[in-house]
């Protein structure tokens, strides 16, 4: 059985979006972090998948937040490991 | 932000016994340890070689005395080899993956690439048992495989099929398996995950026993002089007596039965050495029957070594004892002993400036004569760092020696910063920061309004006490810690300190309603807070000055306090009389002036607070302790003014009530019969989804439970305002209407899992009553109160639903106590940084902003982010909806 919808149209699930190397660079010296200092998410998130990101891309999140309005939120693209 | 040291790499090993043979500074073989004379043996247990524990003895191996020497291992070599239990479990999977024959992995190098991808893209995944068929052919050598049975705690067999079908099992010996282990290549290791350079397999078989130090494993001498030696030793003297009689038992050719059945005993004293609460185990005893606390045991759970001695130390300069009530203190005191305030101190450094001031402590010794006097010292540190202890005798001459350099350790005195803390220390106002107040008696005295931070009452509870050692930890300590900070609990966004019981009681009898008092009776309740000026007397009645109840309170108020809501006694009416409310519910203070209503839990107590709450927005944290200070004092005063009593007499209801009350309880009885009759009969409409038996059941759940509310309906109208316990409940000081109800009406029925009782003996709960009873008395209806008293039956019923609430509260604390030790290990190194990031220790970030907004919960008001609705109240000075 697989249904073919998408994931990304949900209401629930936020907006991803992958982040061009410029924007990368800037978000790592506005936080004056390295690339293995944001949080992760795996290749294999249906939304990943769904937004077409490979590894070590960084995706945006944009979350609509009850008490901050918008809220954003970086994650880098990492291999599941094996189990 | 990220430290300056990273950690590379862990490795992890296995000891080879090439190993344990080179760091050995001797071969014991010797089960004893002490000759007659008390010197112990040479190869022997208690070795010199090993270490020294005795004081004035020398190590042989490095000389030192007992107090330098770390130390030394030294080896047992074991007859036959024996497995090391800690990793049976290791060994099982080696041996399922590897042949029999040959030792190689049991996949094809296709195989392999399948599993883990091309060998020059690999990364560090690994080969596990499932990636392996059950019972294949080797690809190597086509040796057919067996399956290998393992039972706990260290046998393993194979299991094999003779000429009939019939399976057979073949135990292994710790030698063959040894063997098989031996054959696995290096490269074949690699690919399982095991660095064979650290961890050959064959070394999780133990061919030689290491023989840890005596200095941790020290024996201890009895008042009565027998040496008493430790489990680690007993263990090591049984493992050598059974190593020792299997040699003799193998040179002489025993038989292969005997030879068993002591490599098996090996076996085992080995195992327990090890571990001593293997499963599939009896552990080892010591002769009183307490299990030994062999090594496994001094590493695991609570007391072990990680979480009871590295995670966990004793601290100095911290002091414990029961806790009293003091409501003249302030919040943000705490009154302790003398006798504490004489034993802890502070160091101070002697300058130019207080040399003067110093020397004056350390001619006042460690005696201090009385409460008042001014404090002395326990020890003077030289600017060599040696240590002098302050004594009668050697005061003067110190004092004489005194010069800038020098460091006093001078003894607490009033107004010094501490930390107060009682356990469990489940949220940080735990741990709060007070200034001290030295007192007469033996127990810390705190102000009954800061009990709900630390959830502590003065039943027993004790409470400890820690002196922070230098001025930033004063400062921290002050500026992080103190009461004022921590009145507001991020937990919910409102005051967590407040009144409590008779605060609420007091303040909520001094201004219900409408009251006078004279300038006596205003002066006596304002006693501890006097302000400079009187008001304007509310009216002046035969030329006397007469203040209203609302002005008195008032008094305490800060100035520019607007604030509009409804007290806990506001019954939600459905039109709001407002402040015709006949209850004077609705609460109106306008420009600091309470103008109508009454102040009560909702305005003061703690958890509610929203007079505190909105005087901390508005005029800051110091106001708001000010305010909390003020008004406990306020309301005890209030209460004494009046007075407050509780007896049993206050449950007492008239005829009228009684016989209305028996005859609800009566037609409530008569009702559930006729309910059983109708359903007896076959008669009775099942509700949708349930059966007859639910819905009957439920039927005589609402029944009666209607009849307890209305016992008490009908007691609650005979007892008013003059009663202290409707006091009590419509203030919210403590105890509910139901529990009047149940005191001066009706018990009402009892529950386990929301049903009635129906377990017990064979068709009924008890023996009292006829068997298939399906009536009210018969399943734990309790139709007296309190006050009536309980019919032996009902005192049963009683007890069974009462010991419900019991098991939960157990159940319930263990399991959330869990919850919160694993959330705090997980969230214990997190950070807020500067730029509002959330990370951890290595710098990596958790969230990009602290809980996607930046808000601090203590900062709000119950939750949201923005107090509106006051706000505009605030400005408009009138209620808006």
């Amino acid at each position: 059985m697989s249904t073919n919808f998408s994931v990304i149209s949900h209401v629930m699930v936020p907006d991803h979006q992958i982040m061009s190397v410029e924007e990368i660079d800037e978000l790592l010296s506005s936080y004056q972090i390295t690339r293995d200092q944001l949080p992760k998410i795996y290749h294999d998130d249906p939304a990943v998948k769904e937004v077409g990101a490979k590894i070590n891309d960084v995706i945006r999140i944009v979350r609509i937040s009850q008490t901050a309005g918008r809220a954003e939120a970086y994650r880098m693209v990492v291999k599941r490991p094996k189990k | 932000m990220t430290s300056p040291k990273r950690v590379g790499k862990i490795e992890f090993g296995l000891l080879s016994p090439k190993d344990i043979r080179r760091m050995s500074v001797r071969k014991i073989i010797w089960a004893d340890t002490y000759d007659d004379d008390g010197f112990p043996y040479p190869q022997g247990l208690m070795d010199l070689h090993l270490g020294v524990i005795d004081p004035g003895l020398r190590c042989k191996t490095c000389g030192n005395k007992a107090s330098e020497c770390p130390g030394h291992f030294g080896h047992i070599e074991l007859a036959k080899p024996v497995i090391h239990v800690g990793y049976t479990r290791l060994i099982r999977k080696l041996l399922r993956v590897s042949c029999r024959g040959c030792g190689h992995l049991l996949l094809s190098p296709d195989e392999v690439s399948k599993v883990l991808g091309p060998e020059d893209e690999r990364n560090e995944d690994t080969i596990s048992e499932k990636d392996i068929k059950k019972e294949r052919v080797c690809p190597y050598c086509g040796e057919q495989q067996l399956k290998i049975n393992f039972e706990k705690p260290t046998t393993f067999s194979e299991v094999m099929t003779d000429e009939n079908g019939r399976k057979i099992e073949h135990k292994l010996t710790p030698a063959d398996i040894r063997a098989r282990l031996e054959k696995i290549p290096d490269e074949d290791l690699r690919l399982l995950g095991i660095n064979p350079a650290v961890a050959r397999p064959e070394w999780t078989l133990l061919t030689v026993l290491p023989v840890p130090p005596v200095t941790m494993r020290p024996s201890i001498i009895l008042e009565n002089g027998q040496r008493s030696e430790d489990d680690l030793t007993h263990k090591l003297v049984d493992i050598i007596r059974i190593n020792q009689r299997f040699k003799e038992n193998q040179d002489a050719g025993a038989p292969q039965l005997i030879i068993e059945d002591l490599w098996e005993l090996l076996q085992y004293h080995v195992t327990t050495y090890m571990d001593n609460e293997v499963a599939g185990c009896p552990p080892a005893r010591h002769r009183s029957g307490r299990p030994l606390k062999t090594i496994s045991q001094r590493l695991k759970g609570k007391d072990g070594r990680f979480r009871g001695s590295l995670s966990g130390k004793r601290v100095n300069f911290s002091a414990r004892t029961v806790i009293s009530p003091d409501p003249n203190l302030s919040i943000a005191q705490v009154g302790i002993p003398l006798a504490i305030a004489n034993e802890m101190s502070f160091p101070i450094r002697v300058t130019p400036f207080n040399i003067d001031e110093v020397r004056a402590m350390v001619l006042t010794g460690p005696n201090r004569p009385s409460l008042n006097s001014p404090c002395g010292a326990n020890y003077a540190i030289r600017p060599d760092g040696r240590r002098v202890r302050l004594t009668e005798q050697t005061k003067e001459n110190i004092a004489e020696m005194l010069e800038p350099g020098w460091t006093v350790d001078r003894q607490l005195r009033n107004n010094d910063v501490v930390l107060f803390n009682r356990q469990p220390s489940l949220h940080r106002m735990s741990i709060m920061a007070h200034r001290i107040v030295i007192m007469d008696g033996k127990t810390f005295r705190l102000n009954p309004a800061v009990c709900p931070p630390y959830n502590a009452d003065f039943d027993g509870d004790e409470m400890n006490l820690h002196v922070p050692q230098t001025e930033e930890a004063r400062a921290e300590a002050e500026l992080l810690c103190s009461v004022t900070e921590n009145i507001m609990s991020p937990r919910f966004g409102g005051p967590i300190i407040g009144g409590i019981h008779d605060h609420i009681s007091g303040i909520f009898i001094l201004t219900h309603t409408l009251r006078w008092f004279d300038k006596s009776g205003v002066l006596y309740l304002l006693k501890s807070s006097i302000p400079e000026n009187l008001p304007e007397p509310g009216k002046i009645e035969n030329g006397k000055e007469y203040w209203s109840n609302k002005q008195v309170f008032s008094m305490i108020l800060p100035d520019g306090l607007n604030m509009f809501y409804r007290a806990s006694s506001c019954k939600n009416c459905d039109k709001c009389e407002h402040e015709n409310c006949e209850r004077d519910a609705y609460v109106k203070i306008i420009d600091g002036n309470l103008i109508c209503g009454t102040i009560d839990k909702k305005s003061i107590g703690a958890f509610d607070g929203t007079i505190l709450q909105r005087i901390i927005r508005t005029h800051g944290l110091e106001s708001g302790r000010q305010f909390v200070d003020d008004v406990t004092k306020l309301s005890i005063s209030g209460i004494m003014y009046d007075g407050f009593s509780f007896g049993i007499d206050d449950e007492d209801l008239t005829k009228i009530e009684y016989g209305q009350i028996d005859d609800v309880l009566n037609s409530a009885e008569d009702d559930v019969e006729r309910r059983i009759r109708i359903y007896e009969e076959g008669q009775l409409e099942p509700m949708p989804g349930r059966t007859l038996e639910e819905t009957l059941e439920m039927q005589i759940m609402q029944v009666l439970g209607k009849a307890r509310d209305r016992t008490g309906d009908i007691a609650n109208r005979h007892l008013g305002l003059s009663n202290s316990a409707v006091v009590m409940a419509v203030s919210g000081a403590r105890g509910s209407m139901l529990n009047l109800t149940q005191m001066a009406g009706c018990i009402g029925q009892q529950a386990v899992r929301g049903e009635r009782i129906t377990r017990g003996y064979e068709g009924r709960t008890l023996p009292h009553f006829k068997k298939n009873d399906r009536g009210a008395p018969a399943h734990g209806f309790v139709r007296n109160s309190y006050k009536s008293g309980l019919t032996p039956t009902e005192f049963f019923f009683h007890a069974i639903g009462g010991r419900e609430g019991l098991v939960d509260t157990a159940v319930r604390t263990s399991q959330s106590g869990y919850l919160q030790r694993r959330m705090i290990n997980a969230l214990q190194d997190l950070k807020v940084g500067y730029d509002g990031t959330v990370r951890t220790s290595g710098g990596k970030i958790i969230q990009f902003k602290y809980g996607e907004d930046s808000t601090d919960p203590a900062k709000g008001c119950f939750g949201d982010p923005v107090d509106v609705k006051g706000i505009v109240e605030s400005i408009l000075k009138k209620e808006v909806a």
